[in-house]
């Protein structure tokens, strides 16, 4: 017999960024004991990277904006793969839960009335994103982790949910350990909210931290749960490139945002070569317009570089295949150019993006108020994930709820900047709900002892390999080439099905990854148990990828290059079949409420 | 570039050494690179914090050839590599183990500091009203991320170990952008005298040096809220007046 400790909950919340902080308010205010996991240390979880702002449409900057508007882009940028109801209470909700921060102590810029400043972003029409500098993320997390610590909520920092536990179809728990002497801890909830972020981790060039193994997927994929849109990963266009050691750590849209441009190696904006049928009308077609448009002329189109990333991300990796890139394989982001334009730039640059100036000086040796940067895609967030209600944010498991990256429907095929932090706490508010509305309906289910030593087991084998015996860090940096080559930014059918042939061979690795000395704080060991993780949502990815004969939105097949509307009817649904083998399947979209479809038509 | 030596305290609170391992070093890496490189290579064990690698988080504090530094931001070309590279961990904290410590003792004392408690709002809407310019220095205050590392050099938890009677650095800006947050309605200066101990502080600025977000702490925090404290409890014609005002 393995020992553990036990924690009760009524609701249990598994990750502690944005959605998992505003999901434990939420259930600590109504009433209910509420536990908190970090994989991390609170208030450092990947919310902080967050640069650009939240999308919300307050309408303080331009009043034509209204929540219709933010739902027609939000459904337009995820090419109408998006599950409409979530976009619209998305669109409806955002707002009150910007003011909510603001009333928790959030400092945000403000308009020359007083009012919380907005700024543009790719694909949104007006300026929309509340922002501080290019800190946002930093000021959303801490301020809901200032409020929450005095909500009654208790937080287990730097603990790791191994397993979900299960009595019958319901979730009744979670089996843990924590990092500092690698105890096992089995938490009892009645309900649990997912709020675990992304998978970035599956690949090489990344702007995601070493937590983004996509824990909540597979274990909720393992519980049974679904999992959908696994085939669209956001490439975020403008990742830092130069010195290696830093490529694919995140350059802020706002940096666009703020009049920033794209350049080849021939100084040319090539992002006004090709502007897509959809966004022709509402996009400049000369230099001079695009300026008008970031610095406010609500008669200009915006700049082609604020189209959407998916569409960006393609145009800089045609730049630099056709040979046209930068020298260390990128293209020139160039904000110092405004000079041209007002006077005090230097300034003005770094007031607005001071993090950024701080990032190139630091990291790279570069002053961005004097040179053009060196950037290029880098795998940003997931738009697939858990597939949930759009009302109350429960999964298909009963008392698993999820929010935030790991929970899918929101973004479609493609997800708009600054709709991630406002989705992180719409969201994140109604999963809290839901989950405390689940937890007083039900009572506590019994948690399955065979279940806990089985993964106890499980969990202390790398310890023992025997001759076989394998270096974690060398499996997942092998698995992240391995999916950055064959399930990357473009993809194709024979590079899936090697993809997927490729990964059984990580999987039978994978049982050989092996930990050594013992369970304090051991990041060898993490590695070895957080690769079951990475192979279930690459997995995911490959199948999911390979199953979308089209290109859309952040899906690119060169052996499909266009659009196909036969396909863009459905979404693709991933699960555990009963033999414990991978189901993919299509699911029709339902049919589009008739208001929205009009919505949709005259925002055309 | 060399192959470089790494001088990396492994240990826990029972004690520890210095440990040697070389690695490549290649162009523009940083030190939590070097670390990394080690783990993977030849101590998967070895414990080390991380998170964003960008400067944002202030998960990877540790002290480098001495001086505190996010070794996410401290590049190697900056450090002489012709000797051997000293990593270890934060000081005024108990180790957990190798490069990790224990620093849950921010987070207790944070608990304490009383929260945000806004006016009315100023709108019917329920919203407020705040110019740029009033809220610029709280925004200062705001770009923390609790790297802790201020905590780390002050001499009155490093050397005198005051935990119990002194807040700390980090919850002097915290405090300063409660107190100077145009909105906040609360009074946190009997706390700030009394339990946090603010008086220990002796300006040193040894904190303002070691920010990594360049935060002037002690000139735009620390001496502030000191002079609040004094005006409040240290004034003689208030003292006086205090004396002779009823007591509730």
């Amino acid at each position: 017999m393995r020992e553990f400790t036990t924690h009760e909950y009524d609701v249990l919340v598994i990750g502690a960024g944005g959605a998992g902080l505003r999901a434990a308010i939420e259930a600590a205010g109504s009433g209910v004991t509420c536990g908190l996991i970090c994989k991390s240390l609170l208030g450092k979880a990947h919310t902080v990277m967050a640069e650009g702002g939240m999308a919300a449409a307050l309408g303080n900057v331009d009043d034509r904006d209204s929540w219709s508007t933010h739902f027609a882009d939000t459904m337009r940028g995820g090419q109408y793969l998006n599950n409409w109801r979530m976009a619209e209470i998305h669109a409806k909700e955002a707002p009150a839960r910007v003011n909510e921060l603001e009333a928790w102590g959030a400092v945000m810029d403000r308009t020359k009335e007083g009012k919380i400043l907005q700024r543009n972003f790719g694909g949104h029409k007006y300026p929309r994103l509340a922002h501080v500098g290019d800190r946002t993320g930093l000021e959303m997390i801490r301020t809901l982790q200032d409020h929450g610590i005095h909500q009654g909520i208790k937080v287990h920092m730097e603990v790791t949910v191994i397993e979900l536990l299960m009595e019958g179809g319901r979730v009744v728990g979670a089996f843990a350990y924590e990092r500092e002497h690698g105890r096992f801890i089995v938490f009892k909830a009645k309900a649990i909210v997912m709020a675990t972020g992304g998978i970035g981790r599956a690949f090489k060039i990344t702007s995601n931290s070493w937590e983004y193994t996509g824990d909540g997927h597979s274990l909720a994929y393992e519980a049974g749960a679904d999992l959908i849109d696994m085939e669209f990963i956001q490439f975020h266009p403008t990742g830092m490139v130069w010195p290696p050691s830093v490529r694919g750590i995140l350059v802020t849209e706002g940096v666009r945002g703020e009049g920033g441009i794209l350049t080849n190696s021939e100084g040319r904006r090539f992002m006004f070569d090709d502007i897509p049928d959809v966004y022709k009308s509402s996009t400049s077609d000369n230099e001079e317009e695009g300026w008008r448009y970031v610095t406010g002329d609500k008669s200009a189109r915006r700049p082609p570089e604020l189209l959407t990333r998916d569409h960006v991300a393609r145009c800089i990796v045609r730049e630099v295949k056709e040979g046209r890139g930068s020298p260390h394989g990128g293209v020139f982001l160039d904000i110092a150019w405004i000079k041209e334009h007002i006077p005090n730039a230097e300034e003005h640059i770094k007031k607005k993006l001071p993090s950024m100036y701080h990032q190139f000086k630091e990291l790279a040796g570069l002053d961005i108020t004097k040179e053009p940067m060196e950037i290029g895609p880098t795998t940003h967030y997931v738009m697939g994930g858990i597939r949930v209600d759009s009302e109350s944010q429960m999964s298909t498991v009963p008392g698993l709820f999820a929010a935030g990256e790991c929970a899918a429907g929101l973004h479609g095929a493609n997800r708009l900047g600054g709709n991630s932090l406002s989705d992180l706490v719409v969201f994140g508010k109604r999963a809290g709900e839901h989950a405390t509305k689940y937890a007083k309906e039900n009572s506590a289910g019994q948690i399955n002892n065979d279940q806990v030593q089985k993964v106890a087991a499980w969990a202390e084998a790398p310890f023992d390999r025997g001759d076989k015996a394998e270096n974690p860090f060398t499996i997942q940096s092998d698995l992240q080439v391995m999916m950055q080559d064959k399930v990357g930014i473009v993809r194709e059918e024979k590079e899936l099905n090697e993809a997927l042939q490729g990964l059984e061979g990580f999987k039978a690795r994978a049982e050989h990854a092996s930990a050594d000395v013992n369970r304090d704080y051991n990041p060898g060991w993490h590695t070895a148990l957080d690769l079951k993780n990475l192979l279930t949502v690459s997995e995911a990815t490959a199948r999911s990828a390979l199953a979308r004969n089209e290109s859309r939105g952040a899906h690119t097949r060169i052996d499909h290059p266009d659009k196909s509307e036969e396909e863009a009817k459905g979404n693709n649904v991933v699960r555990k079949g009963a033999d414990g083998s991978m189901q993919i399947e299509r699911v029709a979209i339902p049919p589009i409420r008739e208001d929205l479809a009009q919505i949709i038509e005259e925002n055309k | 570039m060399p192959q470089v030596t790494f001088k990396v305290w492994r240990g826990n609170k029972d004690g520890g050494q210095f440990k040697d391992y070389q690695t490549d070093i290649t162009e523009g890496m940083v030190v939590l690179d070097a670390v990394h490189q080690i783990q993977a290579e030849s101590a998967p064990d070895m414990a080390c914090r991380w998170n964003c690698k960008a400067g944002k988080c202030g998960s990877c504090s540790a002290e480098v050839n001495g001086m505190p530094k996010l070794m996410c931001m401290t590049r190697m070309e900056d450090l002489p590599t012709d000797k051997p590279v000293t990593i270890e961990p934060m000081q005024a904290f108990p180790l957990i183990r190798d490069l990790v410590c224990d620093v849950s003792w921010n987070y207790e004392v944070k608990k304490k500091i009383k929260k945000f408690k806004p006016r009315k709002p100023d709108a019917q809407d329920g919203t407020w009203r705040m110019q740029q310019d009033d809220v610029d220095r709280v925004q200062e205050f705001r770009k923390c991320i609790e790297c802790f590392l201020c905590q780390n050099v002050c001499h009155v938890l490093r050397d005198h170990h005051k935990h119990e009677e002194f807040a700390g650095p980090r919850h002097y800006v915290y405090t300063a952008a409660l107190e100077m947050h145009p909105l906040d309605t609360e009074d946190r200066l009997l706390d700030l005298k009394d339990d946090n101990g603010i008086g220990y502080c002796n300006i040193t600025k040894c904190c303002t040096k070691v920010c990594p977000e360049h935060i002037t702490i002690t000139d735009n925090a620390i001496i502030p809220l000191k002079e609040r404290v004094v005006d409040e409890y240290y004034d003689p014609i208030k003292k006086l007046f205090r004396m002779f005002k009823p007591k509730k």
